[in-house]
């Protein structure tokens, strides 16, 4: 009987490599989403909602509900259920609507 | 595969655009162009296959995809047929509206929009032209509110199995999987292989509904097969099957930590004195599946009522809409899963082909004929599955005045019954307007279901009307505000560079 989802599919992946979340570093497999990385570190929630600073992560797993919103490499509103996993890349908690650096 | 059809109709783009490259679609695209049209492919998606055949993505490297699926094999025939017919497949592309073109000749020609980029933020609007439309966009899972379903931990259980297909990836270890239709008998079955450890499927609903159509279960024998299939894959898991229970409460400060489970009345209604708590790291929740119409209401097509409340498609024999020009075929016309799907974008395929190249023979043959007859057959199907699930009218019960009912806007349930008691809201849109529940980024597809039912309870009730979207996903000022570039044929220096060459 298969103990994970990796050895019930026979996933050979690439080697994994980092992204940061809110500074810590947390290891993704190549063509994993954003979601499905932190998920697989155990990291259930990544964003803050805007009235009650409730802490919420992805809920429909399929770009429904935007509940997994997270800024990404300083650009807040990107759906983590969609994002493909990058090495290197920056994620932090998006606190509310979510700020982004100035463009100019 | 030759055009035949762009010598006598010129245009500068597609025969047929097809939304959605799931089950209906990729059907529907295949038999389209193996009669000869020239057919575009849109998902959102990087890979086709939709939610029923999502994948994980080429690099996780993956040598059983058939274990996280059920029938394989038709897939793979399926992407064998697109792949070998001369469809174009633009994968990545979130169609955000369709709009129609009329030349004051008579010619009819309508406009995909789309933007590109894995979660639609690429702000590269691409639009594709085509002479007619076969929507294949597919469902989304419906959602009843209840306290706590919002800590993270709660999720989706077609979200649940999504992100396990797509991303190999569990929300946790201990998983309560609840709601009500038969996906949770899906889910549980593929978390559980996938190795989480789950307590119990806890259904809201009895099973004795089924019993009330012996004949239309005798007539769909392979359902039958897939529930035996998975109460076999539940008993080797040793997952126990709640019937006529809910998941009344989550509960947890960061995370879902526990579930309260009540036992409910034949209205949905907790019968008191039954509740038990139980711990658990995830819980993965679901009441069924409603259809995605957006891009069709906006265009003005007719709508009904389907047996499980939710608000489908009306469509003719031949999977027209009631506006000329577009199809659609599957969950858009009311939800009742792959198979049905696939029969149904088959048969809007070859409808699409007689009508635009005036063959009306193709739609009087005897494939058509079976087609036809396997859709009614499991239509009726569907239509039992979904009144047995329906949602009970007592579910309200479970509602705490603090409940957030809409997600996105964090709105109460106390704030929802002020609009409709005090205030003397009556459908959804009365209470979205004064209450902003609906009104946040996912435009009311989580609470949608809820709100409708919380504003009708004061008795008869104004029908809701069809959801009316004015953009189908939400798109950025920059993407609407910059040139489109044409995806067509004729145009392909400024196509996107077509991620499809990873699918297949």
């Amino acid at each position: 009987m298969a103990r994970t989802p990796a050895e019930l599919a026979a996933a050979r992946p690439g080697p994994p490599f980092e992204i940061t979340v809110d500074g810590r570093p947390v290891t993704a497999l190549p063509g994993q989403s954003l979601a499905a990385a932190l998920w697989a570190a155990g990291i259930l929630a990544w964003r803050t909602t805007r009235i009650g600073g409730r802490p919420r992560g992805a809920f429909c797993g399929i770009g429904q509900c935007y509940d997994c919103l997270a800024t990404v490499n300083g650009r807040p509103n990107r759906r983590a259920c969609l994002l493909p996993a990058r090495a290197g890349d920056v994620v932090t908690t998006q606190e509310g609507h979510g700020r982004a650096e100035p463009d100019v | 595969m030759p055009n035949p059809t762009s010598d006598s109709a010129p245009h500068d783009g597609y025969d047929l655009a097809v939304i959605g490259a799931g089950c209906a679609g990729l059907a529907g695209a295949a038999a389209a162009s193996e009669l000869g049209l020239s057919v575009a492919l849109l998902d959102m998606a990087r890979q086709t296959g939709g939610q029923f055949y999502r994948r994980p993505a080429p690099e996780l490297r993956v040598e059983r995809p058939q274990a996280l699926h059920h029938d394989w094999s038709v897939f793979t025939g399926l992407r064998r047929r697109v792949a070998a017919s001369g469809v174009t497949r633009l994968t990545g592309h979130h169609v955000w509206s369709v709009t129609r073109e009329d030349d004051g000749g008579g010619n009819v020609e309508w406009v995909v929009h789309a933007a590109t980029g894995a979660d639609g933020g690429d702000e590269r609007p691409v639009r594709v032209r085509a002479r007619a439309i076969l929507l294949a966009t597919g469902s989304y899972e419906r959602h009843l509110p209840f306290p706590g379903w919002t800590l993270p931990g709660v999720v989706g259980a077609g979200g649940a199995q999504a992100m396990l297909k797509s991303g190999l990836v569990l929300p946790g270890r201990r998983v309560f999987v609840a709601g009500s239709g038969p996906l949770l008998l899906a889910v549980a079955s593929s978390l559980a292989a996938a190795g989480a450890r789950i307590p119990a499927v806890v259904e809201a609903s009895g099973y004795l509904g089924y019993s009330r159509r012996p004949g239309v279960l005798a007539a769909n024998p392979l359902k039958l097969g897939e529930a035996v299939t998975h109460g076999a894959a539940l008993l080797r898991h040793r997952v126990r099957l709640s019937t006529r229970s809910a998941v009344t409460a989550a509960h947890g400060t960061d995370r879902v930590a526990a579930v309260t489970v009540s036992r409910l009345d034949r209205d949905w209604r907790p019968v008191p004195g039954s509740e038990h708590r139980i711990a658990c790291d995830a819980l993965a929740v679901g009441f069924g599946l409603a259809p995605q119409i957006e891009l069709a209401t906006a265009l003005d097509c007719a709508t009904r009522r389907a047996v499980d409340g939710t608000t489908a498609l009306v469509l003719d024999g031949l999977q027209r809409t009631s506006v000329p020009g577009i199809w659609a075929a599957g969950e858009t016309g009311g939800i009742g899963g792959a198979h049905v799907a696939r029969v149904e974008g088959e048969l809007a395929g070859i409808g699409v082909a007689a009508q635009l190249s005036g063959r009306g023979a193709l739609v009087r043959t005897g494939r058509v004929r079976t087609l036809r007859r396997r859709r009614d057959r499991m239509r009726a199907f569907a239509d039992v599955m979904a009144a047995a699930h329906a949602p009970g009218p007592g579910w309200t019960r479970w509602l705490t005045d603090d409940t957030d009912v809409c997600r996105c806007e964090e709105v109460t349930a106390a704030d929802i019954r002020e609009a409709v008691t005090d205030l003397g809201a009556r459908d959804a849109r009365s209470v979205k307007l004064l209450t902003r529940a609906g009104m946040g980024w996912c435009q009311g597809r989580m609470c949608g279901a809820a709100v409708t039912c919380l504003a009708a309870s004061g008795g008869e009730s104004v029908p809701p009307s069809a959801e009316r979207r004015p953009f189908a996903v939400p798109i950025t000022l920059a993407a609407l505000s910059s040139p489109e570039s044409p995806a067509d044929a004729d145009a392909p220096s400024t196509a996107p560079p077509d991620p499809a060459v990873t699918d297949d």
